[in-house]
């Protein structure tokens, strides 16, 4: 077969001989494509390989499905990944155990705050710490990881709209997902690769106002909550490509070992943060919600209802750090009083960034040459964990993330692994989606919420 | 600038965290008769009995802040660290691990091997339960975590690699997670293999999660896992060569120019460990 348009190419004489009919697709140009389906030479119930990606808007990045049709048919999807493989895990260990952060915070972009403290709770353990770590540092770690797991699930329900054509849904969700990342950005001081959360603590305090930037956002949420449910909840296209799609039952969940949401939209209440509490979790009050129909509108609803609690407990966090009052590096810290481990300096926004402040400065500086000493030491050679390994796991608003850490006894880690949710999930894929409708493979990714991220590292 | 990676040869002998020490293993046997001496002899012995066993216990470092083969003049450098390895975990265990263990030996003793046969020590550190397993009985042993009603482990959270070059005979492991639903109980399960002969069976077959994560580790570490579906590259080109993860494989990189500095890649920088 012979190319005449410039866009579409003939593959290889090999390849024909060996594989069938080679078309290569790029822009819009599907008319020879078209042309050869429509010839008589195309036998009915000849299979088609369709490459979907790694360039296609509706896979939450750079994610290749390889497809097998039978006509609209799904014979077979076998999801390729790696495009986005950026070797967090290999440079973690080149790096001191507090740098570690600022990797492992880049894997699943979505949700940086949980990177970090799935880590920094693996590190904790490995140094014995994990009950010295001051009280309000825990609480801001679960009000961080609250107001991310509710921009986590938006940016999951919100492209749910997008890639089944409803921009309105999309519009909607970004909307409100974006005041989530503007009460991130007040706290950490960005939108997303934090680093806040570190061994023994997290960085820095909560900035001035950062209470009424929080109670602010819970009040006006509630009409948004409203107009997104009105928004998606009974839309009959919405419903009509959701329910019923994507259907992996609980058996199904074990075998491939799906946690998170798609569990919980299975009808299984199991919630890391009930079940191993973390962080201070089983002092919080609320509910882990379920739903029993293992589709991908369940695992919508479920996430909606998620945010309702993930509201609860940041208001929760809020009235605890209201009640504790203003906090400081003596009265109420939030690094570890341990100055072996803790970072020596209280951080300051100065005119060129964050920095040391003023006072550490002219302590270490001007008054103390130990001080100097000790500043130099931790800050270039960080510190030493005893060897051993630890595995801790949270719950992420996409299922169990784990990170598997190991220390030789060196200051910089052995090795570190991230158990990502979303690289587990893409494996069912499969399970989920052989068999049934091209069109419906679209919403079946997005009810899983992949994050390429997560899943290459 | 840049510093060699490799330890020192005084440390060559250095081990790396709860994993089996390599040279003589301080086993069981030799624990027990240090307790006889304990038991009999007076209290008195006890500082001298602790500190020999301390010498005994391998070098994890010798020198400080990095001193690599340099003459040394501060004295630091003749410093030698011991510790002592992580042996088998004496019982009980504490927790629930003791229940965990018991109810496998019993499952394993099910199908006439005993606990020792599979499983070649027990290491409980940090709150967290280890079982070495010998790499012939691992789909056993897992089927069994997850088949027997006391264990119930239903989800394998997936295996991921450690290299440990220094561990000669044993250099890679994969380390497996497995979490009960059931119970709310969590199980690590480690096999060591050599470099020279890198095969551990495949998991797939009890827990079909174990496909992407033993590709990733095959891609990775280079564990061969005998009996996977289709042992492909998962995350670097299909063309790669070599497998990233492991110590012997370079980070890489290359220097960057920042606000006029020449910034060296990550493993040429100067590091103070």
């Amino acid at each position: 077969m012979s190319s005449s348009t410039p866009h579409a190419a003939t593959g290889a004489t090999d390849a024909e001989a060996a594989e069938g009919r080679v078309y290569t697709a790029g822009g819009e140009d599907w008319d020879e494509i078209v042309a050869a389906a429509q010839s008589e030479d195309f036998e009915s119930g000849e299979r088609m390989v369709i490459n979907m990606g790694p360039q296609h808007p509706s896979t939450h990045g750079v994610l290749r499905l390889v497809l097998t049709l039978e006509g609209e048919t799904v014979a077979e999807v076998r999801p390729a990944i790696g495009y986005l493989h950026t070797g967090i895990e290999k440079n973690m260990e080149y790096r001191t155990w507090t740098q570690g952060v600022t990797f492992c915070t880049r894997a699943d972009y979505l949700m940086p705050i949980f990177n970090e403290t799935a880590y920094c709770l693996a590190v904790e353990r490995l140094l014995g710490i994990e009950d010295k770590v001051p009280e309000r540092a825990q609480i801001i770690r679960v009000l961080l990881m609250e107001i991310n797991r509710i921009s986590s699930h938006l940016g999951g329900i919100a492209p749910m709209g997008l890639e089944l054509g409803a921009t309105t849904i999309y519009t909607q969700g970004a909307r409100w997902r974006e005041r989530t990342l503007d009460l991130l950005e007040l706290i950490t001081g960005l939108r997303m690769n934090h680093a806040f959360i570190r061994p023994g603590g997290v960085s820095q305090d909560l900035p001035p106002g950062a209470l009424d930037a929080i109670r602010a956002f819970l009040d006006s949420s509630q009409p948004l909550v409203r107009r997104l449910h009105a928004l998606i909840d009974a839309n009959p296209i919405f419903v009509g490509r959701n329910k019923g799609i994507a259907y992996l039952d609980l058996q199904g969940c074990m075998a491939l070992g799906v946690t998170g949401p798609i569990l919980r939209a299975t009808g299984l209440p199991w919630d890391l943060r009930k079940a191993q509490p973390y962080c201070g979790y089983e002092t919080y009050d609320f509910e882990v919600p379920t739903v029993d129909t293992c589709d991908a509108y369940g695992r919508y609803l479920l996430r909606m209802n998620e945010i309702d609690e993930s509201m609860k407990i940041m208001g929760q966090c809020v009235d605890r750090l209201a009640a504790r009052g203003a906090g400081g590096p003596e009265k109420d810290p939030v690094m570890i009083r341990d100055a072996k481990i803790g970072w020596p300096a209280a951080l300051s926004l100065g005119p060129d960034g964050l920095g040391p402040s003023p006072e550490h400065i002219a302590h270490i500086m001007g008054q103390s040459m130990e001080a100097l000493i000790h500043h130099f030491k931790i800050i270039t050679e960080g510190f030493r964990v005893p060897a051993g390994q630890a595995y801790a796991a949270i719950e992420s608003p996409r299922g169990e993330l784990g990170a598997h850490v190991v220390s030789d006894g060196d200051t910089r880690p052995y090795r570190v692994h991230l158990r990502d949710p979303s690289f587990t999930h893409l494996q069912s894929v499969a399970a989920m989606c052989e068999g049934g409708m091209v069109a419906d493979l679209i919403p079946a990714i997005a009810s899983l919420d992949p994050v390429m991220g997560g899943v290459d590292r | 600038m840049s510093e060699p990676e490799q330890p020192p040869k005084a440390s060559a002998e250095e081990t790396h965290g709860s994993e089996a020490p390599q040279g003589p293993r301080v086993g069981s046997g030799e624990q027990a008769q240090s307790d006889e001496a304990a038991g009999g002899g007076a209290d008195g012995d006890l500082p001298v009995r602790l500190g020999q066993e301390r010498l005994n216990a391998p070098v994890v470092r010798t020198g400080m802040f990095g001193i690599h083969g340099t003459p040394d003049t501060s004295g630091f450098g003749l410093l030698r660290v011991h510790r002592a390895p992580l042996l088998d975990s004496p019982r009980p265990y504490g927790s629930y691990f003791d229940v965990v263990a018991d109810a496998l030996g019993r499952a394993l003793q099910a199908d006439g091997l005993g606990f020792s046969d599979a499983i070649e020590h027990v290491v409980v550190d940090r709150g967290e339960l280890t079982f070495y397993v010998r790499r012939e009985r691992l789909p056993q042993v897992a089927t069994k975590l997850r088949d027997d009603p006391e264990l119930r482990f239903e989800l394998c959270t997936g295996v991921s690699g450690v290299h440990y070059p220094e561990e000669v005979g044993r250099e890679l492991h994969a380390v497996y997670h497995m979490l009960s639903i059931t119970h709310n109980r969590r199980v690590r399960l480690e096999v060591s293999v050599p470099d020279a002969d890198p095969h551990v069976p495949s998991l797939v077959g009890v827990y079909p999660t174990c496909n992407w994560h033993e590709r990733e580790t095959w891609d990775f570490f280079g564990i061969i896992f005998d009996g996977h579906p289709s042992l492909t590259r998962i995350e670097m080109p299909d063309d790669w060569k070599g497998h990233p993860q492991r110590k012997d494989y370079p980070l890489g990189g290359i220097p960057v120019e920042y606000r006029g500095a020449r910034i060296p890649p990550p493993e040429d920088r100067r590091h103070y460990s």
